[in-house]
This record gives C-alpha cells, sequence and structure tokens, in this order.
C-alpha cells in the first residue's frame, strides 16, 4: 500500500495508479498518459509516469489455461514469475527463463524482454512468448505473435509498457525433473580468471553467472554454474519472505560496510565452493531471501549500473573505474550473453558481457561516476539495461538502440513513461 | 475432497479464498452475477488445480436460493463474501440506494444463510463463514447504514451460530479491518489497510481451526475494542 515507486526508488516520480482488475475492462479514461505497471520492480524510471497515471496490473494475475502436456501457459499479464513456479514446479514444469528475482509480472517481463543465468542457451524471456494480446487506448484488442502482427509484437517485447497494455501472455515451460538444482561455485580473481572459467562453464552448464568485487588490486567473485537436477520430489513453495521492516539511514550502506559486506560474502562463498545440490529459490533468486531489500538503502535509494558490451578491453575499464572511485559497489554482476537473438525492437541483450553494479544514492559523487561508465560504455559501442537505468542520455540510448526509431511508430500516443520522455528529450 | 460454495465469487476476498482452497483441490461452485468475470476467475481456479462449477445469479434475489443451495449440496463449506459499501453521501440522502445496501449486506444474506442453514442442518455438518465487518461493532458517521447492514449481519451469524451448534454445524463471524478491494477503490489508504490475501488467508485459517468470530488483521479486534468501550457521550462528537 506504498505509492508507487521504482525499485531503486530513485527518481521520485507523482503520478496517480488506477487498477485494472479484469482483462475485458477497457483502459480507464484519464487525463494526462498511462503506462502498465506491474510489480516495481525495474530500478529506475522506466516504471513511473512522472504526471501521469499507471495501469497497476497486480490484480490481473489469473492463470487462464494450462495445457499439462504441452506446456503451454496462458496467464493474465499481471501474474508473478513466482505463482507460476508456485503452482507448476510440482507439476514438473519452469518458466523458460527467470530474471534475479522471482517476483515480476509477466507483463514486465515481457516490456523489459529479460534475460536469466542461461542466456547461452535459452536467449531472452520474448523468445518463449507464443502470443499475447495487446489492448491500445484506441480500444483495439490485437493479439500479437511473431506470426500474427509481428511488428507489434517486435515493438511490444522490451517495448517498455509504450505500446499499449498487455492483457494476457501466453508462455511456452520447460519441464524439469524436480526442484533442485545441481549448483557449483567457484572462486575466481582477476578477469583471466573470469574469461577462462566462463568459457568452460557456458559450454556444460545452462545457467551460468558471477558475483564480483571490482577493487584496486583487480576483480574478484564468486562463479556460479548449474544445471536442473535429475533428481525427482517435491520442495514446500517457500513463504513469502516478510518484508524489511524499516528504511535504513543512509549511514548503513555506504563504503566501510559495503566493503566489509563484500569481503564476507566473498569469504563465505569460498569457504562454501565446490558442487552441492540447492532448491531453485536460493539458486536463481538469492536476494528474495529478503522482502522489499531495496529498503536497506533507505529513503534516498540506490543505483543500478547494468550495460553490455562487446569487447574485454571496455570491461576491464569499467572494473578499473570502479575500483579506482573510492566508491563501492553494494552488488556486482559479471555475466556473458550469447549469440541467440533477442525479438524485441528495444531489447537490451545482445552478443558481449554485461556489467551490474549498485550504488547506494549518494548524490553526485555517485552520479559523477556513472556518467564516467556510461561514457566508457558509449565509446565502447554497448548500450545500458532501460530495466535498471534512471539517468542515460537520449545519446547514449540512441546508439545503442538503433532500432528506436522503428519502435517509436508503435508507441501508443496515450502511452508515456518518465524514461521514454527522458532518453527521447531533443 | 472439501465442497465450497462461494457466494460473490467475484469479490477480491473471495477470490483469494477461493485460491487456497483450490490449491487444496477443492471442488468449488461460484455464484455472481457477472458471466464474464466469473469465468475468468473459474479458469484461474481450475488451472491452480480446483473443479469448478459456475452459477450466475443476482443473490439480492431471494427466488433463487434455494435452487442454489440444493445445486451445490452437499456442501462442507458455505462461504458468503458479497457486499457493497455504497456512496455514504448518496446512502445518507436516497432511500433506494439506502435500501440497496441493506438488501445485499443484510436481508439476502440473511435469507440465502437461512437457506444454507436448512440445507447442513440436514447433513449434520458444514461450515457457514461469512465476511462481516469491523464497521459492524458500533455504528459511524461515515457509513452508518454499512454499519447498521454488518451489525445486523453479525447479529445474525451469532444467532445462527446459537441455533446451529446443536446440529455439528459451524459458524464463522470474520470480521475485516480496511481492504484494499474494489469497494474501497474510491477511499484514500492508510497505513490501516491489508490486502485480501491477508484477510483471506486468515478467513481460511478461521474455518481450519473452528473459530467463531476473527478479526483481520488480529489487530482489529483490539482497536474495536477500545472503540465499543468508549462512552456514546464521548463517541458522537467525534468525527471518525
Amino acid at each position: 500500500m506504498h505509492p508507487p515507486e521504482s525499485w531503486g526508488r530513485y527518481p521520485i516520480a507523482r503520478q496517480a495508479a488506477v487498477r485494472v482488475a479484469w482483462r475485458r475492462d477497457p483502459l480507464p479514461r484519464v487525463h494526462g498518459t498511462l503506462l502498465p505497471f506491474g510489480q516495481g520492480r525495474s530500478y529506475g524510471d522506466c516504471c513511473l509516469n512522472d504526471g501521469g497515471t499507471l495501469l497497476d496490473t497486480s490484480r490481473l494475475d489469473r492463470f487462464i489455461q494450462f495445457d499439462e502436456q504441452t506446456g503451454v501457459l496462458r496467464c493474465e499479464a499481471g501474474t508473478r514469475i513466482a505463482d507460476i513456479l508456485d503452482l507448476l514446479v510440482p507439476r514438473g514444469w519452469f518458466v523458460p527463463v527467470v530474471p534475479g528475482t522471482r517476483f515480476v509480472s509477466v507483463g514486465g517481463a515481457i516490456a523489459n524482454d529479460i534475460h536469466g543465468k542461461n542466456h547461452f542457451s535459452a536467449g531472452t524471456f520474448g523468445r518463449h512468448v507464443l502470443r499475447l494480446e495487446l489492448l491500445r487506448s484506441t480500444g483495439e484488442r490485437a493479439v500479437c505473435s511473431p506470426e500474427e502482427n509481428p511488428e507489434s509484437f517486435a515493438a511490444t517485447v522490451a517495448g517498455l509498457g509504450l505500446t499499449g497494455l498487455i492483457t494476457w501472455a501466453e508462455l511456452q515451460l520447460r519441464r524439469v525433473k524436480g526442484p533442485f538444482i545441481d549448483a557449483e561455485t567457484i572462486p575466481f580473481g582477476g578477469l583471466d580468471e573470469f574469461f577462462a572459467v566462463d568459457a568452460e562453464s557456458s559450454r556444460k552448464s545452462e545457467y551460468t553467472v558471477a558475483w564480483c568485487d571490482p577493487r584496486p588490486r583487480g576483480v574478484r567473485g564468486l562463479y556460479f554454474r548449474g544445471d536442473h537436477s535429475r533428481r525427482e520430489g517435491a520442495a514446500p513453495a517457500l513463504r513469502e519472505p516478510p518484508g524489511f521492516p524499516l528504511d535504513l539511514p543512509a549511514f548503513v550502506v555506504s563504503g566501510p560496510t559495503t566493503a566489509a559486506f563484500n569481503w564476507a560474502y566473498y569469504a563465505l562463498g569460498r569457504s562454501r565452493s565446490g558442487r552441492r545440490q540447492v532448491r531453485y529459490v536460493p539458486f536463481f533468486f538469492p536476494l528474495d531471501a529478503v522482502g522489499r531489500w531495496n529498503r536497506v538503502y533507505g529513503k534516498r535509494g540506490f543505483l543500478q549500473f547494468q550495460c553490455v558490451v562487446k569487447e574485454r578491453a571496455a570491461v576491464e575499464a569499467l572494473l578499473d573505474r570502479v575500483a579506482s572511485s573510492g566508491l563501492s559497489t553494494s552488488l556486482g554482476v559479471l555475466k556473458t550473453f550469447g549469440e541467440l537473438p533477442s525479438p524485441g525492437m528495444l531489447s537490451f541483450p545482445r552478443p558481449g558481457v554485461t556489467v551490474a553494479l549498485d550504488f547506494p544514492n549518494d548524490g553526485e559523487r555517485v552520479f559523477a561516476l556513472l556518467d564516467a561508465l556510461e561514457a566508457i560504455v558509449a565509446e565502447a559501442g554497448g548500450a545500458l539495461y532501460p530495466a535498471k537505468d534512471a539517468r542515460m542520455s537520449p545519446r547514449t540510448f540512441a546508439a545503442g538502440y538503433p532500432r528506436a526509431a522503428e519502435f517509436e511508430r508503435h508507441v501508443d500516443p496515450a502511452f508515456s513513461s518518465s524514461f521514454w520522455r527522458r532518453v527521447r528529450s531533443a | 475432497m472439501t465442497r465450497v460454495l462461494v457466494l460473490g465469487a467475484t469479490s477480491a476476498i473471495a477470490q483469494e479464498a477461493a485460491r487456497l482452497y483450490a490449491a487444496r483441490g477443492a471442488a468449488l461452485f461460484l455464484v455472481a452475477r457477472n458471466a464474464e468475470r466469473l469465468q475468468a476467475i473459474a479458469d484461474d481456479l481450475r488451472v491452480r488445480g480446483a473443479s469448478v462449477a459456475t452459477a450466475v445469479a443476482d443473490l439480492d434475489d431471494p427466488a433463487v436460493h434455494e435452487q442454489l443451495l440444493q445445486g451445490a449440496s452437499p456442501l462442507d463449506i458455505v462461504l458468503l463474501a458479497h457486499g457493497v459499501l455504497g456512496d455514504a453521501e448518496e446512502v445518507d440522502r436516497d432511500a433506494a440506494a439506502a435500501e440497496a445496501v441493506l438488501r445485499t449486506n443484510l436481508v439476502g444474506p440473511v435469507l440465502l444463510l437461512n437457506c444454507a442453514a436448512r440445507v447442513l442442518e440436514e447433513q449434520g455438518r458444514g461450515t457457514i463463514v461469512a465476511l462481516s465487518s469491523v464497521a459492524g461493532d458500533r455504528g459511524r458517521a461515515s457509513n452508518a447504514v454499512y454499519g447498521a447492514s454488518k451489525a445486523g449481519l453479525s447479529a445474525f451469524l451469532s444467532g445462527l451460530r446459537n441455533r446451529l451448534s446443536s446440529a455439528g454445524v459451524r459458524v464463522v463471524t470474520v470480521k475485516p479491518g480496511f481492504v484494499d478491494t474494489p469497494m474501497t477503490a474510491r477511499l484514500p489508504k492508510n497505513p490501516l489497510y491489508s490486502s485480501p490475501r491477508r484477510v483471506a488467508r486468515d478467513l481460511v485459517r478461521a474455518v481450519d481451526r473452528e473459530r467463531d468470530v476473527v478479526y483481520t488483521p488480529w489487530w482489529w479486534r483490539w482497536i474495536m475494542l477500545a472503540v465499543r468501550l468508549l462512552p456514546e457521550r464521548i463517541f458522537k462528537r467525534l468525527s471518525l
């Protein structure tokens, strides 16, 4: 019952919110623009619509049909991935691409064309969307798929909610034996080791990702890889974690504490390195263990920088820049993307290395660092991820998303977002 | 297999409660006025593991009650969830609007639950669980008619429980506080609001544990105790 905010809690936007609870209902008539809002798990402003209205889809969360033979699930767009997994993992089905939190809506997963730890073999979420229904402000409803209205489909996947409201979607799930993952943790020191482990792992493991801590003496981290286990059996659905109870004051997450946390996390991971069998929730969604963990950063919030770059040199430059900045990241992630093409005009994943870094929002110092990082990415011909972004310039956006002009023709005239106005301002 | 009749199945709380029963593989009989919405809910519950039958009916009309109950029986649980808040100002001015609130929240449910009571009494078992409200605990200026309808319903449920206790039929009164549902969509929200999911969880637990009267969330019991204890001399001057 909190006012709508993005996961990073920055920037702050003021807007109305109207709940859409029934998929056959028309869009509400409002002054100003509309933007669909799912679970508010985008970090920056792509889920915000300052001065406009959000279409709250949290109650548009019904299953419509599930075919136990083929694994095709049709559900309303506000359905959360957690709800799908809770229901269908015990029946032997898994969502083919999951992000770092299971508390995202299907509509949000499509609108940001999210990726997971299995990008090499599965590509983005949008590749597993068979069909969706798009409700436009004209009242027109169109079923879109790679075959039917393919242009609207390509615009709506990764379309940041701007092409209209996705009312329902049909997903192709994948079979699993049970809820377990055969996981392995490998500590690494330096980028050479990261790339060596990564080259080996991308061939043999389905899921790969690395946690990293960029330090002046070089990056170190923990490489996680895993596969769905053949072990059958059940695991009770986890209860939803209690929400973090309060907004911590700013000093709690700052240089010394994040450095200490990173040290402890590395030490713990290292001591527990090797193979083990774990349930899928802690493997895919470690941060979900604490609900609303963004409150740890307090009211000022935090910023995530996530980019993709092709060359190793750019990764090195980014990590060096962070390490020498005197600011410490509260969370760093390194991962390589595979070659599978992304279906959306504005899809973020493309071949290369993606780097994600969280920083508490302590104002100008962080902004200056983010500007410097953005410059490195622009120089390297890379792109920043809209779902995580609160600051990129229109120029960086245009350079990273060459199909933006083509996409713009599909934007519903009654829809807009804070992000869109920012990156398309002249 | 637990057989549950859900009256007012498109209500947000009923929907969440039905999901909890669906997860247990229950057989659900859903009744609501809007066929399209009822269908959407039925589909959802089927995917979740329930077997579902539906009936489109206006529960304000006593003529349909008997047939609905007979069609759904035998029954383990009768969940009564429909209700309206009414626009307070309109209700205060307009007799028809006030009467509509009383009919939907009190007259209809009383007749319907009397009907359900006969069916369950004949079976010699079963549970009636009905959504009343903390608003029925004390009348307030802002919703006197709604409060009266819920006070009447709570009193009726108490009498029904008394009457049926020897017949092996249980009656559970659920009194939610403010819930974030379409009913309250137009009202400004405050920290006392809770989610329909939370209320549904408490409701199902109250049925499982054979409780008589539950407040949800639980702390409303103590708030309402304090509200009831205020002398009328003082209470009448408060703007609540």
